[in-house]
């Protein structure tokens, strides 16, 4: 009997697995817990998520419960916490909750229900914006970490300046010469693939020769890009694209996106490089899987950590950018509520009704610093190098 | 050549390398890392590439696989012949299908060599998938019968494990595991069980036995071990500085050594009838890959070296029964006149 025991036991062992069980996830959630500030952070952000989605649902459609653009003149300019005068409301301009939580605006306009509406436009514009920034940026990143040391040749160059500007002269109604580049360009692809399969040892007549001369390579065009996207001020570049298109909440969405990735493709690009020599991408090499497929699958899941940390703080100030926009009336055009355009017309009455600045502008803190302690704490939690400090 | 003439009525041939040159630049030097080798693999059977480190092994395998990065390496010239057709002209799509398919390797590293964010079955699953069309279930199967082929207890619960839950060994075998997904017909390990401890390398060596047998596939291992090699191998190739310096059966190479290198490398192996008495070496060390001596580039360190050996490049010698020794001297002196 004792024996058996002992051998079931020595068996159950065995078949311990020999590193302790505990998943990537527990140990970041142990290291995450320990930083107070960045709880606060992420239950801000979560209460700030529910708003936002409760937001969307409270001041929408034909009959919303908090309505954002009832206009009751005979209410400007009320205080928060202040009951609504009875006498003078028809039933159905009375507020929901029978008072103004946050005051009413100049023109009685009431803030609760604008703000509540203004925090869906700030959620969208904050996740759609650094979604489309990190997809490029994790895109331009990822090839220029990994095709980085792949040389663009002189006659890439050429067809696709042939290809653009014979589009773009079909597009302009210069059709001749367009179809012309086009034609040109199309027939030497096709020469390209055809003699695609020569031996080595046969040499290529001596024009194809120089067009096939390296000109730069693809890491130094892409991080030039980055560099040179990098010296644009890129909020002024934002109000004059704004300025020029239809002022709209996804063009606010896609001009911010388009700004911002640059950080992220700088991130990506230096993991990859650090990843592209580690051993388990020969080992996907050596099973043949492609090199897409090694990039987007194998490598960008061991680059994710500084990624999210940087979309985190990009949110923020993603956020920001959208309330200034707004702020200076080329945001979310009225009679939408965002944040921004809220505290640009409170700004006339700020010695009046301080309520009208102050309210959004304190909220526009909060969100915006619980996201960045929010950031800085997964930083430190996935960062393994940065959590002796603590 | 000379192998070149002779070799269409072989069948046995599963892959011929010929005269390939692998070579580094950095700046203005070129190492010549691979400088004309030449070796065969045929069917069914273990071949070991054994030499020191730096001499050029791991290139020859990768440059099989097409696998040496570009730039800084680059295959000068050779061809490598597998299935009548040389991988060295096949395109980057056609080379795909070729890797794990038909020639699947084994890394040196088991610690690194699996991707630390995917479980062992995700990664398992991922290697057959590329290759076969196969369903959900049946591929979950053929992970479970891989994992036990290759000696994980329990594999059912092991596919949910992630790399950093696994000891070295355990993680070799996965690795081997994956080799063995699409049931290729060459297997390329390279020095496979050099991080791992004495124990778990006898017991992978018997599992590449155990596998070929059952699989009949054959091996390249690539090694520095004369212990493994002489418990594995069918056939050895002993390289130095880029070239074969002598190749034959093991019966030849361990009793009938004919390049001095060899014999130095055999000598200096410690064993018991020599204890006490002081361990031969090899007197200088392996050169740079980017400035080889002329001649021989064994000749600084050799123990039986001619004036012509800093002069000439050594042709290879031939014993017979398949055993050569890149080294005139030695064969002259054996009155090895032909």
């Amino acid at each position: 009997m004792n024996l058996n025991e002992t051998t079931v036991t020595k068996d159950f062992h065995l078949e311990e697995p020999l590193a302790p069980k505990q998943t990537r996830l527990e140990e970041f959630w142990l290291l995450f817990g320990q930083n107070r500030l960045a709880i606060m952070g992420l239950l801000i952000f979560i209460l700030f998520f529910c708003c936002a989605i409760a937001g969307l649902f409270l001041t929408s459609g034909s009959k919303p419960i908090f309505d954002p653009s009832l206009i009751r003149l005979e209410e400007k300019l009320r205080p928060p916490f202040s009951k609504p005068n009875f006498d003078l409301l028809e039933p159905n301009q009375v507020p929901t909750l029978n008072f103004y939580l946050m005051g009413t605006d100049d023109l009685g306009r009431d803030v609760f229900a604008r703000m509540l509406q203004g925090a869906w436009v700030s959620l969208t514009v904050g996740f759609v914006a650094v979604g489309i920034s990190v997809l490029i940026g994790i895109f331009m990143g990822g090839i220029a970490g990994y095709f980085g040391q792949h040389y663009i040749k002189i006659d890439h160059i050429l067809w696709t300046l042939f290809l653009v500007s014979g589009t773009g002269l079909v597009f302009l109604d210069v059709t001749l010469s367009g179809a012309a580049l086009l034609l040109l360009c199309l027939a030497y692809i096709v020469y390209v693939v055809l003699t695609r399969h020569r031996s080595r040892k046969k040499a290529h007549p001596s024009w194809r020769a120089m067009l096939h001369t390296n000109a730069v390579s693809v890491d130094t065009l892409i991080m030039r890009i980055v560099d040179i996207m990098l010296c644009f001020p890129s909020f002024f570049l934002i109000l004059t694209v704004v300025a020029i298109l239809p002022a709209s909440i996804y063009n606010i969405m896609i001009v911010i996106g388009m700004t911002s990735w640059m950080g992220t493709t700088r991130f990506v690009r230096a993991e990859f490089l650090s990843l592209r020599e580690q051993d388990f991408v020969a080992a996907a090499k050596a099973l043949g899987i492609g090199n897409f497929r090694i990039i987007f699958r194998h490598m960008m899941p061991n680059a994710v950590a500084p990624v999210l940390v940087s979309a985190t703080i990009g949110i923020a100030s993603a956020i920001l950018t959208e309330a200034g926009l707004s702020f200076l009336g080329f945001g979310v055009p009225p009679p939408n509520a965002t944040w921004g355009n809220i505290l640009s017309g409170g700004k006339n009455f700020i010695f009046d009704a301080p309520w009208l600045t102050f309210i959004p502008g304190i909220t526009i803190l909060i969100v915006v610093l619980s996201f960045n302690l929010f950031g800085e704490g997964l930083r430190d939690a996935l960062n393994p190098k940065l959590r002796e400090r603590h | 050549m000379t192998q070149d003439k002779q070799p269409m009525a072989d069948d046995n041939r599963l892959i011929s390398v010929q005269d390939l040159k692998v070579y580094f630049r950095s700046g203005h030097a070129c190492a010549r890392a691979v400088d004309g080798v030449s070796f065969e693999v045929r069917k069914k059977e273990t071949v070991c590439i054994v030499g020191e480190s730096g001499c050029g092994k791991t290139v020859s395998a990768l440059s099989i696989l097409g696998l040496v990065t570009t730039p800084p390496g680059e295959i000068i010239d050779g061809r490598i012949v597998f299935a009548g057709q040389n991988l060295l002209e096949l395109s980057e799509k056609e080379m795909q299908k070729i890797r794990g398919n038909h020639i699947a390797m084994v890394f040196q590293e088991p610690l690194t060599s699996l991707n630390p964010v995917f479980t062992i079955g995700n990664q398992i699953s991922e290697a057959v998938r590329i290759h076969k069309k196969i369903g959900a279930e049946s591929l979950r199967e053929k992970c479970i019968r891989l994992l036990k082929d290759v000696g994980i207890p329990a594999p059912e619960q092991r596919l949910e494990d992630y790399p950093h839950q696994l000891s070295g060994g355990q993680r070799q075998r996965v690795m081997i595991a994956m080799a063995l997904a699409c049931d290729p017909d060459l297997i390329i390990a390279d020095e496979p069980t050099t991080a791992l401890d004495v124990t778990v390398q006898a017991q992978i060596l018997e599992l590449f036995g155990a596998i070929q047998k059952k699989q009949s596939m054959s091996i390249l291992y690539i090694t520095h071990d004369l212990g493994v090699v002489a418990a594995i191998a069918d056939r050895v190739y002993v390289m130095y500085a880029g070239m074969i310096a002598e190749q034959g059966n093991t019966e030849q190479i361990f009793r009938n050594a004919r390049h001095p290198y060899t014999q130095g490398l055999l000598a200096s192996l410690p064993s018991l009838s020599k204890r006490g008495k002081r361990l031969y070496n090899i007197p200088g060390s392996v050169p740079n890959p980017a400035y080889k001596p002329a001649g021989c580039p064994f000749h600084p360190r050799c123990t039986h070296k001619a004036p012509s050996c800093s002069t000439e490049y050594p042709k290879m010698c031939d014993y017979g029964q398949g055993h050569l020794a890149r080294c005139p001297i030695l064969f002259q002196d054996k009155g090895h006149h032909t």
